[in-house]
């Protein structure tokens, strides 16, 4: 038994290591004072100073966040809707098709998605810009934000509900007053899924956007292409650490929750 | 079954609808519209076969659609070798990602389960991360005077850098390195969920625990492998950002093929091509990995 465990644990030290090591020296040679990315020169903080001088790169992140803000919102609106849709209409009609829509995005190659929705956009005669990039990540946002949401539902006690309606609540009423709220963690997981998810588009962001609207990894793609400097990893580090606030909040807020119920 | 909905239950089932049908069924059909028109020097660069707007009388213009864009596919030998290389890399990639992934996630679903939801953390928050950033990661790593070869070079394990940058072998990795989560999540589930008294059973039996390993876990994990392995095969076949990245010029991937099309050739009724004939590779393994998916799901 104690040698299985030993595998074990090193299985589990070289699989994180894997994952976590160039994350790691990522962000490591950000603090790296020669503009040899791979050479140490010592200690420093220069990079950080020089992405606040670069307008460009900070303007495209201020696109990035305000597309992220609002095709969450809508991808979490539109998604919660087709969760509720799944689990609490039966077999209404088309719901294999429904589904099948649901789910294929999920594994949809981004370039199909995205130049399908450029096609879209075009035929439609629309200007390409902020509002095409929201609805084009709002439509891959909502199929996460639908399956997040549609695994708690399936696994809430629908006696619940059933107990709100005999009191005399609609089953609208029931659902607002107390379906939602018990889902209320998987839809807020849902909204920074499809957030994170159009914070971190390339592909689907390239073929949506138009002059004006470049986001930040449309932004750090083409000076990647240019040639890898220092400030990349430290704008990478900046977005890391954003990352990793976001997760270590949401896991505490996570394990109170679950101290509280227990 | 209920008779008649709500408005508000026919908002919540009609808002999806709507948005489904107006931005992921129609942008199909246009793709497939515009891969039977041909080329040309215009803008929208592309000759219009027929509009909407023209009503019945687009039916009498049918005949006008072109196989060019998909003739232009068949004779170059270049897109066939694009479509099989990608299947290669995906293949492979797929393959290295489960090798790796299983003991982890074995060795994730029987830790201790005080333990089992950090791990999970753990094994997820490199997907929060952005993509195109643990991609980059790779670049300085395996570049010929990137960080691994340095150590390699340091540890006197090799004598010369190895050229694993702007290969496919770099393309493998990066697969493998971001998938990775894709895979470990379904393998995981597929093996914390079965009942440890299986295990013990079998060792009643007289299965020694390598024999009780192959004969009981891994069977019991096989709809975990499925899902896991479709996870990371599908996307990975349109892949861009990799082999762009960390392929050399060399590397064929269709989805760069596509891009290119697209973007530097600026030939849309190429590229929709390409992208209507990756979709209709991708169809099998999409219901296959859609019909798991519900099966999951419950529904």
């Amino acid at each position: 038994m104690s040698k299985g465990s030993h595998t074990r644990t090193l299985a589990l030290l070289f699989g994180f290591s894997f994952l976590y090591a160039p994350i790691a020296l990522l962000v490591i040679y950000s603090f790296n004072a020669s503009r040899l990315v791979t050479v140490w020169g010592g200690f420093s903080t220069r990079w950080y100073v020089s992405l606040l001088e670069n307008d460009q790169l900070i303007a495209s992140a201020w696109m990035s966040l305000r597309v992220a803000f609002m095709s969450a919102l809508l991808a979490t609106v539109v998604g919660t809707c087709a969760a509720i849709a799944l689990t609490r209409f039966g077999r209404f009609r088309g719901r294999l098709v429904f589904s099948s829509m649901i789910y294929a995005p999920l594994v949809m190659p981004e370039v199909i998605t995205g130049l399908s929705l450029l096609l879209l956009f075009v035929a439609l005669d629309i200007p390409r810009g902020f509002w095409t990039v929201v609805v084009a990540h709002a439509t891959l946002g909502m199929c996460f934000v639908a399956v997040v949401v549609h695994a708690r539902l399936v696994t809430l006690d629908r006696s619940l509900e059933e107990a709100a309606m005999d009191l005399g609540a609609t089953p609208g009423r029931a659902l607002m007053s107390v379906t939602l709220p018990l889902a209320a963690p998987s839809i807020l997981a849902g909204y920074g899924l499809a957030f994170i998810l159009s914070i971190d588009d390339l592909v689907i962001a390239s073929f949506t956007s138009g002059p004006g609207s470049t986001t930040l990894p449309m932004r750090i793609y083409s000076q990647v292409r240019l040639g890898v400097t220092p400030e990349i990893n430290a704008i990478s580090t900046l977005l890391i650490a954003g990352v990793a606030l976001v997760l270590v909040l949401g896991l505490a807020l996570g394990l109170t929750e679950r101290r509280q119920r227990a | 079954m209920k008779a008649r909905r709500s408005l508000a239950e026919r908002l919540v089932l009609g808002a999806p609808w709507a948005w489904l049908i107006v931005f992921f069924l129609i942008p199909f059909l246009i793709v497939v519209k515009i891969s039977l028109s041909e080329a040309a020097l215009a803008q929208p660069p592309y000759k219009p076969v027929f509009d909407l707007g023209d009503g019945w009388e687009a039916l009498s213009k049918l005949g006008e659609l072109s196989l060019s864009a998909y003739a232009g596919l068949a004779d170059d030998w270049l897109y066939a070798q694009a479509y099989l290389s990608s299947l290669r890399l995906a293949f492979v990639s797929t393959l290295c990602t489960l090798a790796l992934a299983y003991p982890l996630a074995y060795a994730m679903a029987r830790a201790p389960l005080r333990l089992r939801p950090i791990l999970v953390t753990l094994a997820v928050a490199p997907f929060w991360t952005s993509f195109l950033i643990r991609v980059y990661a790779w670049i300085t790593i395996l570049r010929d005077e990137g960080l691994l070869n340095h150590a390699l070079l340091w540890l006197g394990l090799i004598a010369e850098p190895l050229h694993i940058f702007a290969s496919d072998a770099a393309v493998v990795i990066g697969i493998v390195y971001s998938y990775l989560p894709f895979m470990v999540l379904p393998l995981y589930n597929a093996i914390a969920r079965q009942p440890p008294e299986l295990l013990e059973a079998a060792a009643d039996l007289g299965a020694s625990p390598t024999a009780a390993f192959w004969r009981v876990t891994v069977p019991l994990s096989m709809p975990g492998v499925l899902a896991g392995c479709l996870l990371v095969f599908i996307p990975a076949i349109g892949e861009f950002v990799i082999p762009d990245l960390l392929g050399g010029s060399d590397t064929l991937m269709i989805g760069r093929t596509l891009w290119v099309e697209f973007f530097d050739n600026r030939d849309w009724p190429a590229a929709s091509a390409v992208a209507v004939v990756l979709l209709a590779l991708l169809l099998g393994p999409m219901a296959l990995y859609e019909r798991s998916q519900m099966a999951e799901a419950g529904s």
